[in-house]
């Protein structure tokens, strides 16, 4: 039942992405803002304008223009970027994998105070403590990633300046990188120091992703944490003698993590679309940043090839989540 | 005893009121009290602002708060860098939220309203195609597609309004869907059919009604939502232009001196996280106060 669905979703993947590509593609011809217009030299004759606009295809008409992006993209070849001059594929390879260490970190972040605050909340059920946390929670939960960034940026970077506000790493740290995961990288080759630097370069802008998704967990997870502890094998276990520290951790834990998983899992991509201001806000050289850019450059292939990209990990996590759930849950193992 | 009695029948519908407030509880209140500050400042703001919100003095350019060293009396929260009234421009700036979110919301919701009840009244290719959408627009980062949007129709309110529309449709759509297959798959929507309603009567007169409680809780949230976008695209260079005070444009403002003046950007900052939390909380109340599932 679950494995078939999963089938079916795979199935719909293509249309989305094509629907994403055709949506993009039509959106970006209407703009006013001419590309040619913004990388030509003052004083450009009309037939170097013509030569340039013929170079990128934007002379053929709107069908034209979008086969033939879909035939160069179904071979691998996402154009050139008008603004930055470089390949777009390459372009995307290597601001990539910054935003991805930076989301990564910002979910194990979110993971680790989100279910130690739903474990906290689940100690102290019933107390006045409680509500004081439910409270502070949906505080947490109420305020979107981009704000929580503005005020880190204001709290530790202005007012209390205790970390960087801006670049991914110290330029006076010259260090030269194989790969384009930094973070990995360093701690692979134990350069120690420059891993710190990059961590604290990170640490704002992750958390500022991190805070309300750890909310959200830590609501889930609680909720869930709850039900399951009313339930007919936990209350057995409690019978039976076991502390309530042990049924929690042994009965009540696995099984409130399935739905919390399926239930957050999804939340996820909103993190990821999040990195879009946060690392505007903090400067941070990932593909968000670069994709603000290139909507102001008015840089068609690189912006296609950046909501793409979006829409690929969007639609992977998606299925991942849907996948960790079926691996998690006994019940759908032999389904 | 006989007072109890005699009360009874009669006043029900006030009780039902009643004890629907006490399910919202404090997070109703609290976020009603918010959300009708909000707007009593954005309709008096002309009225209650002590300047001109464009109004530039130059002698007295970022000025900090009156209760810090250094502030002047005539501008209880200081001055911006071009010697505007922080107070006033934030007080226009509600105007300008108000007016996003009322907009926004209620044209997001009125799309998303009649596409969700369309797909889960008569599936089949309706369903089909409306869900296809909903697919494809849930794989684009929504932030990112608003900034294109607002870059495609140009700088000013209506492309803000514009983006949020096209933007948030979805969330309505979505959950509406899902609730009407719900409320249809009840006993009340098959009685309605047995009486002879047709299907787009029992839409109308049994479905939407059941619906109404979730709508606007939605609309509550979406409004926090719409503000928050509203900065978003202020933040990147693409809302309203010029004189029209926005909290985004102040914060964006104010990042560029925030090191010389941190009360410009902190302020407007303040004033969104009060309306976000003020709309969040309402929302959360009224969900409380209207879900009939929550009565228990």
């Amino acid at each position: 039942m679950r494995w078939s669905a999963i089938l079916k979703r795979l199935a719909l993947i293509p249309p989305t992405l094509l629907g994403v590509g055709a949506i993009v593609f039509v959106l970006l011809r209407v703009v006013p803002g001419d590309p040619i217009a913004m990388m030509i030299p003052p004083g450009a004759s009309p037939a170097d304008i013509a030569r340039l606009r013929a170079l990128y295809g934007l002379d053929q008409p709107l069908l034209a223009q979008f086969v033939t992006w879909l035939g160069q993209v179904a071979s691998g070849d996402f154009g050139r970027s008008i603004s930055l001059r470089q390949q777009v594929f390459e372009l995307v390879g290597a601001r990539l994998p910054a935003t991805l260490e930076l989301a990564a970190l910002a979910v194990a972040l979110a993971l680790m105070m989100g279910v130690a605050v739903a474990v906290v909340g689940s100690l102290l059920r019933g107390s006045r403590l409680e509500w004081l946390l439910d409270t502070a929670n949906g505080f947490f939960l109420a305020i979107p990633d981009f704000l929580w960034a503005l005020i880190l940026l204001l709290g530790f970077g202005v007012l209390l300046p205790l970390l960087p506000i801006s670049g991914r790493l110290d330029p006076q740290l010259a260090v030269a990188f194989r790969t384009h995961f930094y973070l990995i990288e360093s701690l692979l080759t134990l350069r120690f120091d420059v891993a710190a630097d990059l961590l604290r370069h990170m640490l704002l802008p992750s958390l500022a992703l991190a805070l309300p998704f750890a909310a959200l967990v830590a609501r889930l997870l609680k909720a869930q944490l709850a039900e399951a502890e009313d339930q007919d094998y936990a209350q057995i276990a409690h019978t039976r003698g076991f502390s309530r520290t042990t049924i929690l951790q042994r009965e009540v834990f696995p099984n409130a993590l399935i739905p919390t998983v399926a239930l957050s899992g999804v939340q996820v991509t909103l993190l990821l679309g999040g990195t879009v201001l946060v690392e505007r806000i903090f400067s941070y050289e990932g593909i968000g940043n670069m994709a603000i850019d290139a909507v102001i450059n008015r840089d068609f292939p690189l912006i296609q090839g950046l909501i793409l990209t979006f829409a690929v990990l969007f639609i992977a996590l998606n299925l991942a989540v849907d996948l960790l759930v079926a691996v998690l849950d006994p019940r759908l193992r032999h389904g | 005893m006989a007072d109890l009695i005699l009360s009874g029948p009669i006043s029900a519908p006030a009780s039902r009121w009643r004890s629907a407030l006490a399910r919202g509880g404090a997070r109703l209140w609290i976020g009603g009290v918010l959300v009708a500050l909000l707007l009593l400042i954005a309709l008096f703001a002309p009225v209650i602002a002590p300047h001109d919100p464009a109004e530039q003095d130059l002698m007295s350019a970022q000025l900090p708060p009156a209760f810090m060293r250094g502030g002047e009396a005539a501008f209880p929260l200081g001055t911006d860098s071009l010697g505007r009234c922080v107070l006033s421009r934030l007080m226009y700036s509600a105007r300008t939220a108000v007016s996003v979110a009322l907009i926004a919301s209620l044209l997001a919701a009125i799309i998303g309203i009649a596409l969700g009840l369309v797909a889960g009244a008569f599936g089949g290719v309706p369903d089909q195609s409306v869900s296809r959408l909903i697919d494809v627009w849930m794989a684009f980062p929504p932030v990112l597609l608003s900034i294109v949007l607002a870059a495609v129709i140009g700088a000013g309110l209506v492309s803000v309004i514009a983006a949020i529309v096209v933007v948030d449709w979805t969330r309505f759509a979505r959950i509406i869907r899902a609730e009407t297959q719900a409320q249809l798959a009840r006993d009340y929507a098959a009685a309605a059919r047995v009486l002879g309603l047709t299907r787009a009567q029992a839409l109308r007169l049994e479905i939407l009604p059941n619906l109404v409680p979730l709508i606007v809780t939605l609309l509550a949230v979406e409004m926090g939502i719409a503000i928050l976008v509203e900065v978003i695209l202020s933040f990147v260079g693409i809302s309203v232009t010029g004189d029209t005070a926005s909290w985004g444009g102040m914060i964006t403002e104010g990042r560029q001196i925030v090191y010389q003046a941190p009360w410009i950007m902190a302020l407007p900052i303040l004033a969104v996280i009060i309306s976000v939390i003020g709309f969040n909380l309402l929302g959360d109340g009224l969900r409380a106060a209207l879900d009939p599932v929550q009565r228990r």
